[in-house]
C-alpha cells in the first residue's frame, strides 16, 4: 500500500471516528457556516466538538505548516482529506476570511513572529477576522484609498471610513489598507495594518442589502490608537511600511481564483435542465418551454466549458504552462456566468420564484440568492477591472 | 488525465506549424482560389504531408499509420485551421479513417488503410441531404437487390466529393426518415455506375460537392459494419469529424485573434493606438475569455474520443457548439475591428470568416448540437 492509500485509509477511520453524526449532513449555506471568534454561539454542541476535533489536528487548515496550528498537509493529502470529507458529507469545521485571506497574506508577507502569533488562533476558531479594503470614495479605484495612518511615535493614530467590509460587526479583528504617506504616488503609500475591532473609536454600521440581508457594513474609525507592536516583537503591520499594496494585490489575486474555483461548486447537484423540467414539465420528452429550453441548453454549454477551463489550467499550472492573469479571466468568466445562471433559474421558477416570505420558499431562498449573484461581478475587482488587467497584461493591449 | 498536451504531441504541434507556415500559408488557399483549382488542394503538399505521417494520423500501425489517436488528429487539424491550409485531412484522414477503423472489417481495412495512410486515396462522407444537418432525417433508399442493394438519393455539402476516390454514403435500408433505426453505410467506389457529382464552389473556397445516386449497385461487401446498425454508428464518426472541426475553427480563431491584436497594436486614430482605447479592450478580453474556454472544451473532446470514444456524444456536441459560436465571434470582431481593411478581398482576415462560417455549419450547428445536448440531458 503506497503513502497514500494508507494516509486515506488513517483519514478514513479517523473521520467515521471523530465526526459526529448531526455534522453529515452535508448542509452548506451561509445559515451552516462556522464562522468561529471571540462571540461565536455554537449552533449546536455538535458544530463546537466538530471544530475542536478538526483544530486539534490541525484539519480546519490542513495545508498550513503544523507550526502555525495548520495540519502540514501535502496537497495529494489534502486533497484525499477533502475527498473523504465531501464522501461522508461532513460539513466543514470553520470558515472565515482569516484562513481564506489573512492567512495566506501573512504566510507570504508576514513575520516568523506574527505567524506565530495570528495564525494559530486562526485556525483554532478563536479570532474572526474582517477585511477592510474598500472606501465609500476608492471602489474600483482601490488605491486611492484614504483612510489616514499616522505615525505617534508608539502607536499609529487611524482616522476614515471602509466599506463593504463583510461581517465587520461580527469581528474581532480587522486586516486593513490603510495610507501612510500621503505624499508620494497613490500606490505608494498604503500599508497594511492589522486592528483590534475592540480598540476605541472603532464602530461598524452594517448595510441592508436588496436581498434583505445584511453580510456588509461601514466600519469608521475615529481617533482610534493602534500599538506599533500588538504584543512585544508582533508588528501590527504586515509587510513593509508603504509596500501594502503588494500585499493587497498578492490577496486580491487570490481572492479572484477562490471566487472563480467556488464556481465548481455551482454544478454540484441537478443541473439547470432538470430543474427546469421538474418546475416547468416536459412534453413529449422535452421540456415544455423550448426558448428556455434552448437558453438553459446554451448556458449549460458555456458553464461546462467554463469548468474545464478550471481544470485545464490548473492542468497546465501544474506542467509549469500558463498565464498568471488567468485568475481574472476565470473571475469574469465565472462570475459573469453566475448571474446568468441564477436569471435562469428564476425563470424557470416561475412566480413561485419570486415569493419572498413563507416557509414554502424558504422565505425566498432563491430569489435572494439571485440577487446576491449580482455582487458577484462586482466584489474582489468588478468585471470591467478584470478586462482591465486581461487587456494590460495578457493581451498587452497600449495605454490600458 | 490531464487537460494538456503531452510532450509528444506539443512536438507534433511545432512541427505541423513550422511545416504549415512555409508550405500552406493563407496565400496558398487564395491561389486555389483565384486559380479556379478543380481539385480544391494541392496534391504534392497532401502527399508530403502523408509522408510526415499526417494522412494516417488515425490508422493503425498494422496499416501503415501513425496511430497518434484523436487528440493528435486534433492538433493536426488546429493547426491546419490557422493557416487555413485546404487538404482533404478531415474527409479522408478523420472521417473515413476512423469510419473503417472502427466499423470497417479486415478486408476493407486491409483495402484501403494503407492507401489513407499513404495519402493514394481520397475519401468523402455523405450524410445530409436537406440544407441543415441531421443524419437522422436520412431518405436515401438502399433498396435490396439481389444479393445486394440498389442505392437511390441525393446528397448535399459532402466535403471533398467532388474528387473522392470512394465515397462513404449514408442510406435508408429500413425506416422512414426520422427513425433512428434502419441507416446503413455503404462504402462506393466514386466512378460506379449511377453516381453523378456537382462540384459546389463554396463561400470557403474549398472543395464539396452535390452527390446523387441513380440506382448505384453495392454488396454485402461494401456495407461498412452492419447493415440497418442505425444511427449509433453514424454517430460515433460523425463525433470525430465534429471534434476535428472544432479543432479546426479553434486554430482559424486564434490566428484571426492574434492578427487582430497585432493590428490594435499598431493603427493609429485619435492619435493613439486604436488598442488603447477601453471599447475595444474590453471586447478583446472578453474574446480570450471565449477563446481560452473553446480550447478547453475541444482538448477534451479529443481526449474523451481517444479514451471513451462511444460515451463522446455529449461532449463532442459541446465542443461543436462551443467551438462554433467562439468562432464566429472571433471573425466577427476581426472584421469590425480591422474596419474597412477588413472587408477587402485582398487582406487575409475574409477567408478566416468564411472557412469558419462552413465549418461551424458543417455537421451540425451551435443550435443543433446545443438541442442535441438538451435532449441527451433528459430535457
Amino acid at each position: 500500500m503506497s503513502d497514500l492509500e494508507i494516509f486515506r485509509k488513517n483519514t478514513r477511520a479517523w473521520l467515521e471516528d471523530n465526526c459526529p453524526t448531526e455534522m453529515r449532513d452535508g448542509a452548506g449555506g451561509e445559515d451552516n457556516i462556522c464562522w468561529g471568534g471571540r462571540n461565536w454561539q455554537f449552533q449546536s454542541e455538535a458544530q463546537k466538538t466538530w471544530l475542536e476535533r478538526m483544530a486539534e489536528k490541525g484539519w480546519t487548515v490542513p495545508a498550513w505548516p503544523k507550526e502555525y496550528g495548520g495540519g502540514g498537509l501535502s496537497k495529494e493529502e489534502v486533497k484525499i482529506l477533502k475527498g473523504e470529507m465531501r464522501d461522508m458529507k461532513a460539513r466543514s469545521p470553520l470558515e472565515s476570511f482569516g484562513i481564506w485571506m489573512l492567512g495566506p497574506a501573512l504566510l507570504k508577507y508576514g513575520t516568523h513572529e506574527q505567524k506565530l502569533h495570528f495564525l494559530p488562533a486562526i485556525t483554532r476558531g478563536e479570532i474572526r477576522w474582517c477585511q477592510g479594503y474598500s472606501e465609500p470614495n476608492a471602489g474600483s479605484d482601490l488605491a486611492s484609498l484614504q483612510c489616514k495612518c499616522e505615525d505617534k511615535g508608539d502607536h499609529w493614530l487611524v482616522n476614515g471610513q471602509k466599506v463593504w467590509t463583510s461581517y465587520a460587526d461580527e469581528a474581532d479583528w480587522i486586516f486593513c489598507l490603510v495610507r501612510t504617506d500621503p505624499k508620494v504616488t497613490k500606490h505608494n503609500g498604503i500599508s497594511f495594518l492589522l486592528i483590534d475591532m475592540a480598540a476605541e473609536g472603532v464602530s461598524t454600521k452594517p448595510i441592508k442589502l436588496i436581498s434583505g440581508k445584511s453580510p456588509f457594513c461601514e466600519t469608521f474609525f475615529d481617533d482610534v490608537k493602534v500599538p506599533k507592536e500588538h504584543a512585544p516583537g508582533i508588528g501590527s503591520i504586515v509587510g513593509d511600511l508603504n509596500r501594502g499594496w503588494d500585499v493587497a494585490k498578492y490577496l486580491l489575486t487570490h481572492e479572484r481564483e477562490m471566487i472563480s474555483a467556488g464556481g465548481g461548486g455551482l454544478f454540484g447537484g441537478r443541473g439547470m435542465g432538470e430543474i427546469a423540467a421538474s418546475e416547468i414539465g416536459l412534453e413529449d420528452g422535452r421540456l415544455a418551454d423550448p426558448m428556455l429550453r434552448g437558453k438553459i441548453a446554451q448556458a449549460e454549454i458555456d458553464g461546462w466549458a467554463f469548468l474545464l477551463t478550471l481544470e485545464r489550467m490548473k492542468d497546465e499550472a501544474k506542467a509549469g504552462q500558463g498565464v498568471g492573469a488567468n485568475s481574472s479571466m476565470l473571475k469574469y468568466y465565472g462570475t459573469e456566468f453566475n448571474k446568468r445562471r441564477f436569471e435562469l433559474l428564476m425563470d424557470s421558477g416561475g412566480s413561485e420564484a419570486l415569493e419572498w416570505e413563507g416557509e414554502r420558499t424558504q422565505d425566498g431562498k432563491l430569489a435572494r440568492s439571485w440577487l446576491r449573484t449580482k455582487a458577484n461581478s462586482i466584489e474582489g475587482g468588478t468585471s470591467e477591472v478584470q478586462l482591465n488587467i486581461i487587456a494590460k497584461r495578457i493581451l498587452q493591449l497600449p495605454g490600458a | 488525465m490531464a487537460l494538456v498536451l503531452t510532450e509528444e504531441q506539443q512536438m507534433l504541434r511545432d512541427a505541423a506549424r513550422g511545416f504549415l507556415d512555409e508550405k500552406a500559408p493563407v496565400s496558398a488557399l487564395r491561389k486555389l482560389r483565384d486559380t479556379n483549382d478543380e481539385t480544391g488542394f494541392s496534391r504534392d503538399l497532401w502527399k508530403e504531408m502523408a509522408e510526415m505521417g499526417w494522412a494516417g494520423i488515425l490508422v493503425g500501425e498494422d496499416y501503415g499509420g501513425a496511430d497518434f489517436g484523436f487528440v493528435g488528429a486534433g492538433v493536426l487539424a488546429e493547426e491546419m485551421g490557422r493557416t487555413l491550409t485546404a487538404s482533404p485531412f478531415l474527409s479522408t484522414s478523420i472521417l473515413a479513417a476512423t469510419a473503417l477503423q472502427k466499423l470497417g472489417g479486415d478486408a476493407q481495412r486491409q483495402e484501403h488503410l494503407p492507401k489513407i495512410s499513404a495519402g493514394e486515396a481520397v475519401f468523402a462522407l455523405a450524410v445530409d441531404e436537406t440544407r441543415k444537418h441531421g443524419p437522422q432525417k436520412t431518405a436515401m433508399k438502399a433498396e435490396k437487390h439481389g444479393n445486394g442493394f440498389k442505392l437511390s438519393g441525393d446528397k448535399t455539402f459532402v466535403a471533398d466529393g467532388q474528387v473522392a476516390d470512394n465515397i462513404i454514403v449514408a442510406a435508408r435500408t429500413a425506416g422512414a426518415p426520422g427513425d433512428a433505426e434502419g441507416i446503413t453505410l455503404f462504402l462506393v467506389d466514386a466512378a460506379a455506375k449511377g453516381v453523378a457529382r456537382e462540384r459546389t464552389v463554396m463561400v470557403d473556397s474549398r472543395g464539396a460537392a452535390r452527390l446523387k445516386f441513380d440506382g448505384v449497385e453495392a454488396t454485402g461487401d461494401d456495407v461498412l459494419g452492419e447493415v440497418d446498425g442505425g444511427l449509433v454508428a453514424l454517430e460515433g464518426v460523425l463525433n470525430a469529424g465534429r471534434a476535428g472541426l472544432a479543432a479546426e475553427m479553434s486554430g482559424a480563431a486564434q490566428a484571426a485573434f492574434t492578427m487582430t491584436m497585432d493590428y490594435l497594436k499598431e493603427r493609429k486614430q485619435f492619435g493613439t493606438e486604436i488598442g488603447a482605447f477601453q471599447a475595444l479592450q474590453h471586447r478583446a478580453a472578453h474574446l480570450y475569455s471565449e477563446i481560452e474556454l473553446m480550447k478547453s472544451v475541444t482538448l477534451k473532446a479529443l481526449q474523451d474520443l481517444d479514451e471513451h470514444y462511444g460515451m463522446a456524444g455529449i461532449i463532442c456536441s459541446l465542443a461543436k457548439a462551443k467551438a462554433g459560436e467562439v468562432a464566429k465571434l472571433a471573425s466577427q470582431e476581426a472584421v469590425q475591428m480591422y474596419g474597412g481593411i477588413g472587408m477587402t478581398d485582398e487582406f487575409d482576415i475574409g477567408f478566416y470568416m468564411k472557412r469558419i462560417r462552413v465549418a461551424q455549419e458543417m455537421f451540425g450547428d451551435a443550435a443543433f448540437h446545443a438541442d442535441r445536448l438538451a435532449a441527451m440531458r433528459g430535457y
